[in-house]
């Protein structure tokens, strides 16, 4: 017994476990706190101030988050991350689960060598395909003279942003589902094929829902990775208040207001919300879904 | 398994289908292959279209996107179906890679190669300039200033991430209850954007000079409170680069943890209570036989990281004047050269080179895919 005894956890280590939780919840506090303070007050004081005395009247506001979300153009921005995000999140997995499944269980020529290609393309740094798919998107594309990709000017368009998120996503999305698509036991898809089914039928019926892990997982990875990109939305949205998407809205307010720290830490606070409900409600796949994905490239 | 009435109908090995039902889908069929180029230039005419209703232009997006690629798939494969009996099956393989196979030549292969190519042109890619687009990366003050700081990044943040992940969770191992309460919220930054990240430090280190006003910084006030000047944390040559740095490693310190917690639960029980029997203190066990049984894992947790620093940017854009601060880094000089400025040559040699830096990791990558298929 006195061995399993020492195992356990001292004081010092829950101390210790304690001081650093602090400091990690700390810097999310403050922007927390500090958006439900009204100007005068976050401008004089620091947020801290205001845990000393909570229940003071006039302490605390939400009019920060309604001229964000209005005048701040915060609400428009979010539609247009929900509109970047849904597709941007569903179109890969869906083209990857396709692929996933011919790269497990169907025969043909190339397989091993396209897949391996899938790997390799898994780590290639998204900054190598900026300028070309920019150039595509304002210019077309010709090869020998011949046009291979129409000129339909997608610089700035939804369909511009969701097949750029597609292409950078695809990679680890064919990798992780074939990892899981290809372990399922052979013998319930030779038993389905007995019985008269097809490949799509096969795939639809039976592959997709015993897949629904791994598809959970990528899918918040995929969602976290577009609902918090910068540098695509940059690049292929652009920053035009119509178009501009939570994190370049946050990233124009933080440019142009950078010390009205009661609309920032409030605009910041509109786009964290979202990514932090996935993450305290699916948190089991949140977690398995990020491990996955680190390989991203 | 349960077969819709669909499915029953046309099977494959079943080439002549009831009369009805198969006129039925023949009209089905013309219906999506007229119908969808019609729907998708409806909807990419609406979505460009500045003055119609946001809410409808999102529907339409996400109901377009959602349904239009399940529908594709459906379409090809409706269309193998109709094809000569022998060709069929060789053909329908490239129905389930095709569309990824295509994506990934158009948006990753071909910019590639084509990256590489723009990296000896000039800045709108016209004419050939040679080696001149590297030698201004490898001879430009802020370029070498971002080699050197990007150089900095790529140690610093994977080591201070992984070490403080370690400790954390070999120490939480041993809580008897709150273990993942503890978790979540160290890998709770995950959650977060970059750009959201980097505006919570701005709080932070925010700074006013002496006699105009309070600092409303809680680094500031500490530092005050300790009787020191203010100090503006963010300006501040060289150390405002470690500023932003522990940004970085306040949002992928819980990636560690997290992984390396679940490689020492791994690690099986009997081995480190018969070592703990044979007298070896805490420390011993932690480094005799945690670190070697998850040395794998720790290889692995940091080559991410390396690779995610390498790529750092959006932390260094919202901060602010990265030239003046002297806090360039590569991706973002590449941001910069290319779309800010303009030169695409510039932009594409600063791409080629975080592409080399990869290619080590890319071909490792490849190779143990390749030894686990050989066991497979």
């Amino acid at each position: 017994m006195s061995v399993g005894e020492r195992r356990k956890a001292g004081w010092f280590v829950r101390i210790t476990i304690l001081v650093v939780v602090l400091i990690w919840i700390f810097p999310a506090a403050g922007v927390l706190i500090t958006s439900f303070r009204p100007e005068a007050a976050s401008e004089s004081t620091g947020w801290w101030t205001s845990l000393a005395h909570p229940f003071r009247a006039g302490e605390w506001t939400i009019e920060n988050y309604r001229s964000v979300l209005d005048a701040g153009g915060f609400k428009n921005a979010l539609l247009n991350s929900l509109a970047v995000v849904l597709p941007s999140t569903v179109i890969p997995i869906t083209i990857a689960a396709f692929a996933a499944y011919a790269f497990s269980w169907m025969e043909f020529r190339g397989r091993q060598v396209m897949f391996v290609l899938v790997v390799a393309l898994m780590v290639v740094p998204l900054q190598m395909a900026l300028i070309p798919i920019l150039r595509l998107y304002t210019g077309g594309g010709e090869l020998f003279g011949m046009t291979v990709f129409p000129d339909l000017d997608l610089n700035g368009t939804f369909l511009g942003i969701w097949l750029a998120h597609t292409a950078f996503g695809l990679p680890l999305a064919t990798y992780l589902l074939r990892n899981y698509i290809g372990s399922l036991p052979s013998s319930i898809i030779e038993s389905a094929k007995i019985d008269g089914a097809d490949h799509f039928t096969i795939f639809t019926r039976l592959i997709v829902p015993l897949s629904v892990p791994a598809l959970a997982a990528f899918t918040i990875f995929q969602f976290l990775w577009v609902w918090n990109d910068l540098l695509v939305a940059y690049v292929f949205l652009g920053g035009t208040r119509d178009n501009q998407v939570v994190t370049i809205a946050l990233q124009g307010l933080a440019g142009s207001r950078g010390q009205s720290w009661h609309l920032l830490t409030s605009a910041a606070f509109v786009t964290m919300a979202l990514p932090l409900v996935v993450f305290f409600s699916l948190q089991r796949y949140f977690v398995r879904g990020l491990t996955a994905g680190a390989v991203k490239g | 398994m349960s077969d819709g009435p669909e499915t029953q109908a046309v099977p494959t090995t079943d080439p002549a289908p009831a009369g009805a039902a198969r006129w039925a889908r023949l009209l089905g069929a013309v219906a999506v292959v007229v119908g969808l180029p019609l729907l998708a230039r409806w909807a990419y005419t609406f979505m460009k279209d500045g003055d119609a209703n946001r809410f409808a232009v999102v529907g339409v997006a996400i109901l377009l996107g959602v349904l239009g690629v399940f529908a594709l798939f459906w379409l090809m494969d409706e269309i193998v179906d109709r094809l000569p009996h022998g060709w069929r099956e060789g053909a329908r393989p490239y129905v389930f890679v095709g569309p990824a196979l295509v994506i990934l030549s158009v948006f990753l292969i071909y910019p590639v190669v084509n990256t590489v190519i723009l990296s000896f042109k000039d800045r709108s890619g016209d004419s050939w300039v040679g080696l001149d687009n590297y030698r201004f990366v490898f001879t430009d003050e802020s370029m070498l200033r971002s080699l050197r700081n990007t150089g900095l990044w790529i140690v610093v943040v994977p080591a201070v991430a992984l070490t403080i992940g370690l400790l954390f969770a070999t120490l939480a191992d041993r809580l008897q209850r709150g273990e993942s309460l503890a978790k979540s919220l160290i890998f709770l930054p995950m959650a977060i954007s970059f750009v959201g990240a980097a505006v919570t430090f701005r709080l932070i280190y925010s700074y006013r000079p002496a006699g105009f006003g309070t600092n409303i910084g809680v680094l500031n006030a500490i530092w005050q409170g300790l009787g020191n000047e203010p100090v503006p944390w963010l300006t501040e040559k060289p150390w405002n680069n470690l500023m932003l740095m522990v940004i970085m490693v306040w949002m992928q310190t819980g990636f560690a943890m997290v992984v390396l917690s679940s490689a020492i639960k791994a690690i099986p029980e009997e081995i480190t209570e018969a070592a703990r029997i044979d007298g070896a203190t805490e420390w011993q066990v932690f480094r005799h036989i945690t670190i070697p049984s998850i040395l794998p894992t720790i290889v692995v947790v940091t080559t991410y990281m390396v690779i995610n620093a390498l790529k750092v940017f959006d932390i260094v854009f919202v901060m602010g004047s990265p030239e003046n601060n002297g806090t360039e880094v590569v991706a973002e000089r590449m941001l910069t050269w290319f779309f800010l400025r303009n030169n695409d040559g510039y932009g594409a040699a600063v791409a080629v080179v975080l592409f080399l830096a990869v290619i080590p990791v890319m071909v490792w990558n490849v190779r143990r895919f390749r030894a686990e298929e050989a066991i497979r």
